[in-house]
């Protein structure tokens, strides 16, 4: 009996190992901006050209920026999440409409409904670069400092939102 | 017969001036790859050794996705603008993590990715000499300590024995 448990324990371990790597999500990188400052930019605003907007203005303040297109698919299956948490005035939504058409943005916009404060329109895609983004949506949870706290990569869900995103907003708006 | 004779001119002058285009083309779309070959040459060297996010099993040399695209075209600017491939390689490193490198750096939290599968040869090896070990004691001492047979006993194989013998 005794030989066979240590090559019984030994499979039982690479079966746990097997199991986490078959749940683990290949498309969820995990970022290195974690903890790190949001990088900074200053881009027109998507409805209002002439006016510009840039992450140092929301100092002191938890926020969201959103990352969205409108060519985007999933960016549909989070809008009505965003819409929902828009509505509930817990967290200012900001956009960032990633390597888009401003006519496009702003259709998308009126046709779906509109829970941003205010859009960045990124129509090259150099900030999405620097904010490493890689697949729209993405969403960054930014605290008072400037620093990126969380990424959700994919649709934000209500799950997400439940278990992540809710509790993270208010541990941060207490500091 | 002159109106076909006249449309079959218009063809093959139709079919001259597209040979004459496409040739123009060609010849157009050729000459900034040729001017940039250095800067090609070496961004496709660093790209070759990244990995594309989107389609996440091609290097970001050789994707076809929109990212790999812009992101090689950054590679090209920074290249251009007289960056050492340590800088872009950071550039990148910083915006999308060790992922990105095919080549993981070594450093701790690596340690288990580089040094595990000598780990676990160390372990297969080890336990191997062990067992041949244990093996080699087992049949030394299995030969020294062979029972000798009885004088009664010998007396019954040699009867055993011979019963073959005569059966045959």
């Amino acid at each position: 009996m005794k030989r066979f448990l240590i090559p019984l324990i030994l499979f039982v371990v690479l079966l746990g190992f097997l199991a986490r790597g078959l749940m683990l999500d290949p498309h969820e990188v995990p970022s290195p901006l974690i903890n790190k400052p949001a990088p900074a930019f200053e881009l027109s605003e998507l409805a209002k050209p002439d006016l510009k907007f840039s992450p140092a203005e929301m100092r002191g303040r938890v926020w969201l920026l959103n990352v969205w297109a409108s060519w985007c698919v999933s960016c549909r299956e989070e809008h009505p999440v965003l819409l929902a948490l828009a509505k509930t005035g817990a967290v200012p939504i900001y956009g960032l409409n990633y390597k888009d058409q401003r006519t496009d943005g702003l259709r998308w916009l009126t046709q779906f409904g509109n829970p941003y404060t205010l859009n960045a329109f990124d129509g090259d895609g150099r900030v999405g670069i620097d904010y490493g983004v890689y697949g729209v949506p993405e969403t960054y949870v930014i605290d008072k400092a400037g620093i990126i706290r969380y990424k959700q990569i994919g649709p934000v869900t209500q799950e997400a939102l439940d278990k992540k995103i809710l509790p993270l907003l208010k541990e941060l708006e207490k500091s | 017969m002159s109106k076909g004779n006249s449309r079959g001119l218009k063809h093959i002058m139709f079919a001259l001036l597209l040979a004459l285009t496409t040739s123009l083309a060609v010849a157009r779309e050729a000459m900034p790859l040729a001017a940039d070959e250095a800067v090609e040459k070496r961004m496709v060297a660093i790209s070759d050794e990244m990995r594309c996010l989107v389609c996440q099993n091609e290097s970001l040399s050789g994707s076809h996705a929109e990212l790999a695209q812009d992101l090689r075209q950054e590679i090209r600017a920074m290249i251009k603008a007289g960056k050492s491939d340590q800088q872009i390689k950071a550039f990148m490193v910083d915006r999308y993590g060790d992922f990105v490198l095919y080549r993981p750096p070594v450093k701790t939290t690596t340690y288990l990715l580089w040094f595990g599968p000598f780990l676990l040869l160390a372990i297969a090896i080890l336990t191997l000499i062990n067992y041949l070990r244990r093996r080699g004691a087992r049949l030394d001492q299995g030969e020294a300590s062979e029972p000798e047979l009885s004088a009664e006993e010998r007396q019954r194989a040699d009867v055993l024995l011979k019963q073959i013998e005569t059966k045959r």
